[in-house]
Formats: structure tokens, C-alpha cells, sequence
């Protein structure tokens, strides 16, 4: 059954179709038939996927591990953010539903790794100090905010290809990232900066280490494109290793 | 999947002018109907492979159809269908540089400006990477968006962003290269970052950023698209007939 050929039969019958079925009918139409269709991977069933598929890999749990660490992390830092009452009633909404997002990846991966899930460690927000008025201070706080985003998105996309081996997988790391991307952005935008990352320019550095790159596939695209080094660097978030996050995320682990 | 859909009515209502989603929905039953009893409903069942000629006839007038293939079947159409949307996205934000809103602050402009190099710079780096297999440039359709009309403009920019990213977190699982699913990975935190930006100036202070039609609350899961999905959302946009239907995952 193809659905294309469908509407393209259709639209030799009425030119028009297109415009009669109006967006939000395709969105029901498809959205109905075509997921139930092709993805296997309804959040629900996330689990028993899961399941079978790193029982199988020991890369597929490592990953996941790892994933969870970072969501540990991050949730734990939002709920204590909230509760320490110093987020305005501006920024509450977006901490809300960060907060939101990252209980929900927590449990998410959890549930699915079972016993095989790590514990959640105990966490230092002040990094030893550096950020020490981290919960009296909404300017650090949103500091240390954006940092965990930006490293998360870099953090996944560093992943990503060790999940080749579990399509259901990486489908749903990815499914995370730009959640994160999207997070970040957020944080950046509320402190003034940017939604993308320019150049390596951010704090702490090594979040934002290597991220300047001006060439994609070999191609240097100032060059392709003559537009500004700025841009190109904007244009891509680059991958961190896991050693790279490790190092970021060390100083807040108590 | 209910409360996702209806969270972008409003926009595409705007974009679209277009009655009730039940009213289409309705419309959509009668046109399976005429078309099954007319039989042509049954003779699309049976073309596994798009018929070139068909898939040409139903192009609009004057355009050519661009078939990618087996989406899914090797890298290569998959950075095909990636450049589409690609060209898509660049086309529209220059368009929208060029004939600016009545109203565009400073600021707008900058993010509009910045996301509109973004997309240029996507776009030409996935036509010199496929090189001679490139599909041809497009010829975008934007003759249902008001440029002028700086909610309409806006919310068009977000359907293309949040399509983009659901488009890419959909099409990681056919690609086989570790160095172009991370090429892809690279480009799709930024457009997910866009998404959230111009959600943002949407409605500012809002959750819409990464909003629960986009994200699933339950699980933190943000939406994902297949090709055949994509490729459907985006053909009004589009003057040539894109087929891109045949999904194969690797194994």
C-alpha cells in the first residue's frame, strides 16, 4: 500500500486535493496509519524494546548508562532548582517543563535498563565551589543550566553512532537530543545569549571545546558558502566524547 | 497523538485559511470514497514502485517529479531527502530576509538572518557532498504564506523547523554511515534549537520551546517523522512531486 501513489491518483481526479485536504487532516491521516505503520517504537513499548536489544549488547546498555547519568544530573539539578525558590515567576514555565522532560527521560531509561540501570550518584551543584551561589544566585543557576544542556546535546550526538548496532535505540536517543537542543536554546535565549553556539565561545570551556569547527565532510564551507565563520560554526553542534562529558560532569558528582 | 496535532491547528489554520480539522477530515473520507469506487484507490495499492509516468502526470503543470528512491535503500538518498528540506527551509528564511514583516524588530531580524545562513550553509554542504547524485534545486511554493504578516511568517518557520527536526530524528535509523548519521546528528541539535527560538518569539513566555505538541510529556520523546510523512507535510511548499515512499530500515 502506498500512500503517495494514493494522493497522486487522487490528484489526478481533483487537481485541487491538495488544497481541500487541509494540514491538519494529512497530520491525522498520517500521523494515524503511517506510525502505527513503520515505528515499532511507541513509547510504551520502549521498554520491551529495550530490552531485548541491550540484553543482546553490552554497547546498547553502556550507552544508556551514560545517558542516565547525565538525566540523573540534570533532573536532579531542576527539582532543586525549583524548590530552592529562587527562579522567578518569568522563568518558572521553562524550568517546569525542562524539569518535566528530564524526570521523564530519567524514568524513561531507567524502566528500560531494569537492574542493569546505575544508581543515581550523589551530585555537588557548586562544582566544588566554583559555582558555589548556585542556589541563591538565578544568574549562576542559569550558568550552570546552560552548560548541562549544551553538553547534553554534545554529549548524545557523541553516542549516536555507537547505537548503529539498535535502530530502536538510537532512534529514541535521538528523540532526547533535540529535546535538549531545544532546552538549551531556551536557557541561552533567557540569558541574553544566542540559541546556537558561536564559535567556542561559552563557559565553562570545555563545554564548548572544539565546537568552532568550519568544515563538515571534508568540505570547508566559509569557503563554499562565503559566509562568516560565525555562521558555520553555528550551523553544526559538534560531538563530545565521553571522556570530554565525563571531565565537564566530574567536578558536580560529590 | 490527538493533543499533538491540535497543538499546531492554529498555525496551520493561519497558514492555510482552511476550515475545521473535522470538516477535512470528512472531506478526506469522501475523496477515499469517490476515489475507491472509481477504482483508482486499488490500482495505487498495487504500485509498489512509483510509475515514472504516473508520478510525472501528477506533477503541477510544468514541473517535474524527483523520485528519491528507496529512502532507507543507501546513504546517499537519504542526504538527498535531507537536502530537500534543506532547500526548503533556506529558500523560505531568505524570502523571509528579503521581504521582511511589517514590524520586524532588530532583534527578529538577527535571529531570522542568523537562521536563514544556517539553512543556506546546510543545504550547500549536502549538494557538494552528494555531488553528481544531487537531486535538483526545487522550486519552493510559498504562494499560501503572507510575507508580510509576521504571525504567519513565524508560524511558518516553526512547522518547517519542528517538521525538520522530526524529520531527521525519524530518517537516523536508515542511515548506515557512523560519520553521516553524526553529520546529521550535528545539524539537527541546531534546528531543534531554531524550533525552540522561534517558538519563543511566538510565545514568549510560554512552554511552547519544546511544547507538549511536539514532546511527548510522558516520556520527554520529541516527535519523530518518516519520509513518507515528511515528504507529504512539505509538498504544498513544493512545486515539483517528490516520491520518496519506499521506507526500508537496515537490518
Amino acid at each position: 500500500m502506498n500512500l503517495q501513489n494514493i494522493l497522486n491518483e487522487i490528484e489526478k481526479v481533483d487537481a485541487d486535493v491538495y488544497e481541500r485536504l487541509d494540514h491538519v487532516t494529512r497530520r491525522h491521516v498520517f500521523q494515524g496509519w503511517m506510525k502505527k505503520a513503520f515505528l515499532g517504537t511507541a513509547p510504551l513499548a520502549f521498554s520491551a524494546v529495550l530490552n531485548k536489544a541491550y540484553a543482546q549488547n553490552n554497547v546498547v546498555a553502556e550507552v544508556l548508562n551514560f545517558a542516565l547519568t547525565l538525566e540523573y544530573l540534570e533532573a536532579e539539578f531542576y527539582n532543586r532548582s525549583l524548590a530552592a525558590g529562587i527562579i522567578p515567576a518569568m522563568a518558572r514555565p521553562y524550568y517546569e517543563q525542562i524539569a518535566k522532560h528530564e524526570n521523564a527521560h530519567v524514568d524513561l531509561l531507567k524502566g528500560a535498563l531494569g537492574s542493569a540501570a546505575v544508581m543515581k550518584p550523589n551530585f555537588d551543584f557548586t562544582a566544588k565551589g566554583t559555582f558555589g551561589d548556585v542556589f541563591t544566585n538565578v544568574q549562576t543557576n542559569y550558568t550552570v543550566a546552560q552548560a548541562f544542556e549544551d553538553t547534553g546535546v554534545r554529549a548524545y550526538k557523541g553516542q549516536a553512532a555507537r547505537l548503529l548496532v539498535s535502530p530502536e535505540v538510537l532512534t529514541i536517543a535521538l528523540q532526547i537530543h533535540s529535546v535538549e537542543a531545544r532546552h538549551a536554546a531556551r536557557i541561552r535565549y533567557l540569558r541574553g545569549e544566542k540559541g546556537w553556539i558561536t564559535l567556542a565561545n561559552g563557559a565553562p570551556q570545555g563545554v564548548y571545546a572544539g565546537d568552532e569547527a568550519l568544515s563538515q565532510a571534508g568540505i570547508d564551507l566559509v569557503q563554499l558558502t562565503g559566509l562568516s565563520a560565525t555562521a558555520v560554526s553555528e550551523a553544526f553542534d559538534e560531538p563530545l566524547t565521553r571522556e570530554a562529558v565525563l571531565a565537564i560532569v566530574t567536578p558536580f558528582f560529590a | 497523538m490527538e493533543n499533538q496535532s491540535n497543538g499546531h491547528t492554529d498555525v496551520r489554520q493561519m497558514l492555510t485559511g482552511k476550515e475545521s480539522a473535522a470538516l477535512g477530515r470528512r472531506m478526506f473520507m469522501r475523496y477515499l470514497g469517490v476515489t475507491a469506487a472509481a477504482g483508482v484507490a486499488l490500482s495505487a495499492c498495487q504500485n509498489e514502485i512509483v510509475d515514472p509516468t504516473a508520478a510525472a502526470r501528477s506533477a503541477r503543470e510544468g514541473f517535474r517529479t524527483i523520485d528519491f528512491g528507496d529512502v532507507g535503500n543507501n546513504d546517499v538518498t537519504v542526504l538527498n531527502y535531507a537536502y530537500a528540506l534543506e532547500q526548503l527551509e533556506a529558500a523560505f528564511y531568505t524570502q523571509v530576509i528579503a521581504t521582511p514583516y511589517s514590524g520586524m524588530t532588530d532583534m527578529e531580524r538577527r535571529i531570522l538572518t542568523d537562521i536563514r545562513d544556517h539553512e543556506i550553509i546546510h543545504r550547500d554542504l549536502f549538494k557538494a557532498a552528494i555531488g553528481s547524485a544531487a537531486i535538483p534545486g526545487l522550486t519552493p511554493d510559498f504562494s499560501s504564506i503572507n510575507f508580510s504578516n509576521r504571525a504567519a511568517v513565524l508560524g511558518a518557520a516553526r512547522l518547517f523547523e519542528n517538521i525538520g527536526v522530526s524529520a531527521y530524528n525519524g530518517a537516523g535509523q536508515f542511515i548506515m554511515s557512523a560519520d553521516y548519521l553524526t553529520l546529521a546528528g550535528k545539524i539537527v541539535s541546531v534546528e531543534a534549537r531554531h524550533a525552540s527560538i522561534i517558538s519563543t518569539l511566538i510565545d514568549p513566555q510560554s512552554r511552547s520551546f519544546a511544547g507538549d505538541d511536539v514532546i511527548f510529556p510522558s516520556t520527554g520523546l520529541e516527535e519523530i517523522r518518516v519520509p513518507v510523512e515528511v515528504l507529504a507535510l512539505v509538498t504544498p511548499y513544493i512545486k515539483e512531486t517528490l516520491n520518496g515512499m519506499n521506507v526500508r530500515r537496515r537490518a
